[in-house]
C-alpha cells in the first residue's frame, strides 16, 4: 500500500467509482429513456475503469464497500448530488474533459497506468462528446434550458480547481498545463453554447485538494451509506 | 417523460460488418439527427454490432400499406422462374 502510484490508482479509481454511482442514480429517473441508457453506459464505462484501478491496490470489493468516508480519495466534484439534468451535464463536461486530457497524457507515458489509460481514453472521449452535445443544446436551447445550464455551470465551477492539484504518483503529468488546456476547451464549449465562463472562484478556502486528503462534503456520507449498505448488511452475499 | 412526445421518432440502420448492407435495427426518439446517432450508438451497438450507423426520421419514410399487400406482392409468388432456385450454391458462399 505504500508505492506512490498506489495513491494515484486510489485517487483515479475513486473518482471513477463515485461518479459511476452518481450517474447510476439516474436509472429509472432520467428525462427520457434514451438518455437513461446513455448515462448508464457512461456509468458502466467508469465502473470498469474503477475496477481495474482499485484492483491494482487491493481487493476491489473491500475497497469499494468497506472503506469509510475518510479513506476515499475522490474529488469533491464527482461526489456532488446529481441535481437536475443540467447539473449532471455540467459535471460531465467538467470531469470528462479533465479525465480525457489526463488519460491522454498517461497513455503516452510509461507507467502502471499506460494500458488502462490507452483503453479508457476512447471511452472518455465519448463521454466528453456526449456532455458537449448536451451543453450546446441546453445552453443554446430554450430560455429555461439556458438558465438551468448557466446555473449548473456556475454551481459546480467552485469544484473545478481541485482537479488540478498534483496527485502523488502521477509525476509524469504537468497539472498546470493540463489546467490551461482544460480551461481553453471548456471555455470554447460554453461559448458555442451561448454561455459565459463563470467568474466565481474555482475553489473554496478549505476545499481545494481536500477530497484527495479524504475530507469530503456532506452529501458524500449519505451516498456512501446507500452504496455500501447492501454489502455491509450481507457480507459476501451473491446471486 | 413528459417531453418525449415532442421529439421525433428515428429509424436506425446498422451495418454490422464491412461488405454487408445496413440493416434496420429499431427506432428511438431524439431531438435531432446528431443526438439520434448518439442514442443509436448507445442502444444498438454496445456489443460490437456495428461499423456504421444511419438514422432517418421515421416521417421521411414512405411505406406500403397493409391494404395494398396483394397488388404489390402477390403476383410475384406464382412465378417460380423468377427465383434463382435452380442453381446450386457452392459451399462456403455466405450472405446470399
Amino acid at each position: 500500500m505504500t508505492a506512490p502510484w498506489h495513491s494515484a490508482a486510489l485517487a483515479l479509481g475513486d473518482d471513477a467509482l463515485v461518479l459511476s454511482h452518481r450517474l447510476g442514480e439516474w436509472a429509472g429517473r432520467a428525462p427520457v429513456l434514451e438518455e437513461e441508457v446513455a448515462l448508464a453506459n457512461i456509468a458502466l464505462d467508469l465502473l470498469g475503469q474503477a475496477r481495474i484501478l482499485l484492483s491494482l491496490v487491493g481487493d476491489e470489493d473491500e475497497l469499494a464497500y468497506l472503506r469509510d468516508e475518510r479513506s476515499f480519495r475522490n474529488l469533491h466534484l464527482v461526489e456532488q448530488p446529481g441535481g437536475d439534468f443540467a447539473h449532471t451535464i455540467a459535471r460531465q463536461l467538467y470531469f470528462s474533459t479533465y479525465q480525457r486530457f489526463l488519460y491522454e497524457r498517461l497513455a503516452s507515458s510509461d507507467s502502471e497506468f499506460t494500458a488502462l489509460a490507452a483503453k479508457a481514453v476512447k471511452e472518455v472521449a465519448y463521454h466528453q462528446d456526449h456532455a458537449e452535445h448536451w451543453t450546446l443544446r441546453l445552453g443554446d436551447g430554450t430560455a429555461e434550458s439556458h438558465e438551468r445550464m448557466r446555473r449548473a455551470c456556475e454551481a459546480l465551477w467552485t469544484f473545478t480547481a481541485e482537479m488540478f492539484q498534483p496527485v502523488e504518483g502521477l509525476d509524469a503529468v504537468d497539472f498546470p498545463a493540463l489546467e490551461e488546456r482544460w480551461l481553453d476547451s471548456v471555455a470554447s464549449v460554453l461559448e458555442r453554447a451561448t454561455l459565459t465562463v463563470p467568474d466565481g472562484p474555482r475553489s473554496r478556502a478549505w476545499t481545494a485538494g481536500a477530497g484527495r486528503q479524504g475530507l469530503h462534503t456532506e452529501p458524500f456520507g449519505r451516498m456512501l451509506a446507500e452504496m455500501q449498505h447492501l454489502h455491509r448488511s450481507h457480507p459476501g452475499a451473491s446471486w | 417523460m413528459s417531453n418525449q412526445g415532442d421529439w421525433p421518432l428515428w429509424e436506425v440502420f446498422v451495418r454490422s460488418r464491412r461488405g454487408l448492407s445496413h440493416t434496420h435495427a429499431g427506432s428511438l426518439h431524439a431531438p435531432d439527427a446528431e443526438m439520434a446517432l448518439r442514442n443509436a450508438r448507445d442502444l444498438y451497438t454496445r456489443r460490437n454490432e456495428g461499423v456504421s450507423i444511419w438514422v432517418v426520421e421515421s416521417a421521411a419514410i414512405t411505406a406500403t400499406s397493409p391494404d395494398e399487400k396483394d397488388p404489390f406482392f402477390a403476383p410475384a409468388a406464382d412465378k417460380p422462374y423468377r427465383h434463382p432456385t435452380f442453381y446450386e450454391i457452392p459451399e462456403g458462399v455466405k450472405h446470399l
